[in-house]
């Protein structure tokens, strides 16, 4: 159990964390969400202790101000990127993390196996894609097989592929009974991953809902692209706009602004106008 | 898996950790191109200094190593000082501008682990330039036909391991107030200057214009870490501190023999102050 009791991180005379206060279950995994900025990752290095902070954090039945070392005994920390110890190979940072917690070197390419860096071992960091970096750090996070786990962006800097990917994997250690605390400001990915939703913004909560509500809840709007046959473009744009759509010309194909609730909405619109859609994606 | 309850553990320093984290300090510092860059050059110019010293030790009127010494004192307090600054300036908020410190803070290791760790780490690097470049001068020197003073000598030696360390300290103090490694590296070649040139000028300038007794003049050279270990050095070959004028008389007749220890123990506290004054300010809990 994580308890979070009226946590305020100020640098200077900025305030970037606010009277923050969620418990979190064992087992449960949460999203700190909201858009650069919002405080989300300064909670996160609170937890760890990386930075002073007023307020308390229970961990555990443990105040983490006092029993740091004993605290962080019992959690993996995914960074947003590695990208310091560029030089080291694989194989060496995970040896030197696990000296680090007094873990044998054997559990190195245990838990090199089990998140697919085992046959890059030998390699240097910096040799590494985004994508293996991002499984390079969750293995370090597992090396003491801890209860908590904090992701710090974990898919920020992924292509889809290595997203989806890295997705499929968390899931696996959600689904272990481990503790989850991810932030992140892609809404989607939460829906698959976490079990509730701490919006923020400015330091503040927001709202906390379910991750399947939260883009109603905070009323988040998308672009939908999509891709039409040759010449239908001005066509579709004439049917958007009649149904109340914000569209514009992208390329072979149009942009329009919908709700969570209303992406359908706008395709099926098209298709009554016997506009017929090749292809669509949603951006957000 | 659940973390219902944490069990509480020592908080106190664990010298395993500190040695976990020195041990990839001195890796660091075997695979850095800088490093090896300083340790090439001290070895290259003290084989130099031993190669050019030794003919001329019976003009100057010291035996064999004492000449050496001599000449490696003076490239010791410009070269050491610069070493130690850049090297532990660069530590700490070179890891906290790269992201290295929280990721290593993110571990069960405290702040006072970390830091001792790395200053450990850092000061055995350096001690293997220190000696390598004495050891290679040495060896010229006996090979050349000179082998008196040996002891001297080695005194000498750990006495620019003792200026190596204290800079490094220092380097490491300017360290934890540094967001960012340039900033850091920026203050720590400022400080160089100021203690390895205008240090000295600033007491011979001061001596001049002021009626500054001698034992004043004394004290305020040994407030300065390179003047402190250049004093001891002197005091370690030829036993005298004639370079002082009548400061360094007084010196002399004050302390009588125990005048080279007194400056050794000068020069060992300035290798602990300001790493010790460091640890106390990165201990107690700035933002990584």
């Amino acid at each position: 159990m994580i308890t979070i009791e009226r946590l305020t991180k100020r640098y200077g005379r900025a305030t970037v964390v606010s009277d923050f206060s969620v418990d979190i279950a064992d087992g449960e995994s949460i999203a700190l969400w909201g858009p650069n900025g919002a405080g989300k990752t300064t909670v996160v290095r609170c937890i760890l202790g990386l930075v002073r902070y007023e307020g308390t954090i229970i961990i555990g039945g443990l105040d983490a101000r006092t029993h740091g070392k004993a605290v962080r005994r019992a959690m993996g920390y995914v960074p947003q990127e590695l990208s310091f110890y560029d030089e080291m190979t694989v194989f060496d940072l995970l040896d030197y993390s696990a000296a680090l917690r007094d873990i044998p070197t054997e559990r190195v390419s245990e838990v090199a196996d089990v998140v697919k860096v085992g046959e890059h071992l030998h390699k240097k960091v910096r040799e590494l894609s985004g994508g293996l970096k991002q499984r390079l750090g969750i293995a370090a996070a597992l090396l003491p097989d801890p209860p908590i786990l904090l992701l710090d962006e974990p898919t920020s800097n992924l292509d889809a592929k290595s997203r989806d990917a890295a997705i499929e994997l968390l899931q696996g250690l959600r689904d272990e009974g481990r503790t989850l605390v991810v932030t992140s400001h892609h809404v989607e990915e939460m829906a698959m991953l976490v079990d509730r939703v701490v919006a923020m913004e400015r330091g503040e909560i927001t709202t906390i809902c379910d991750p399947s509500d939260v883009a109603e809840v905070l009323g988040l709007r998308a672009w939908l692209h999509l891709v039409l046959t040759n010449g239908s473009a001005p066509r579709a744009l004439d049917v958007l706009s009649a149904s109340g759509f914000t569209a514009k010309l992208n390329g072979r194909g149009v942009l329009v602004e919908v709700s969570a609730q209303d992406k359908g909405e706008a395709v099926a619109a098209l298709q009554r106008a016997g506009v017929s859609i090749k292809d669509l994606e949603v951006w957000r | 898996m659940t973390a219902t309850h944490i069990e509480a553990t020592s908080e106190r320093i664990e010298t395993t950790l500190v040695g976990v984290v020195a041990a990839k300090e001195i890796r660091d510092a075997r695979r850095s191109k800088w490093f090896w860059m300083w340790t090439a050059a001290f070895a290259a110019l003290a084989a130099v200094m031993a190669s050019v010293a030794l003919p001329g030790s019976q003009v100057a009127g010291y035996g064999s190593f004492g000449k050496t010494a001599a000449s490696l004192v003076a490239l010791a307090q410009i070269i050491i000082p610069l070493m130690g600054l850049t090297l532990g300036a660069y530590s700490i908020a070179g890891q906290r501008e790269n992201g290295a410190l929280r990721f290593l803070m993110s571990h069960p290791i405290s702040r006072s682990e970390v830091f001792l760790g790395t200053y450990v780490g850092l000061a055995v690097a350096l001690a293997g330039t220190v000696f390598g470049g004495f050891g290679i001068a040495g060896l010229i020197t006996v090979a050349q036909g000179g082998g008196a003073n040996a002891t001297s000598f080695v005194r000498i030696a750990v006495l620019s391991w003792l200026l190596a360390i204290s800079m490094l300290g220092f380097g490491m103090l300017i360290s934890t107030f540094a967001r960012r490694a340039n900033t850091a590296l920026g203050v720590a070649i400022f400080l160089w200057l100021g203690l390895a040139f205008l240090g000295d000028l600033g007491v011979m300038g001061t001596s001049v214009a002021t009626n500054i007794p001698t034992w004043g003049l004394l004290a305020s050279a040994v407030m300065n870490p390179v003047e402190a270990f250049r004093l001891a050095s002197l005091t370690a070959f030829s036993g005298s501190l004639d370079v002082l004028g009548p400061a360094g008389r007084y010196a002399v007749d004050a302390l009588g023999d125990s005048l080279g220890w007194w400056l050794f123990t000068i020069a060992a506290a300035w290798a602990v102050i300001p790493v010790t004054i460091a640890l106390a300010r990165f201990s107690r809990g700035s933002d990584v």
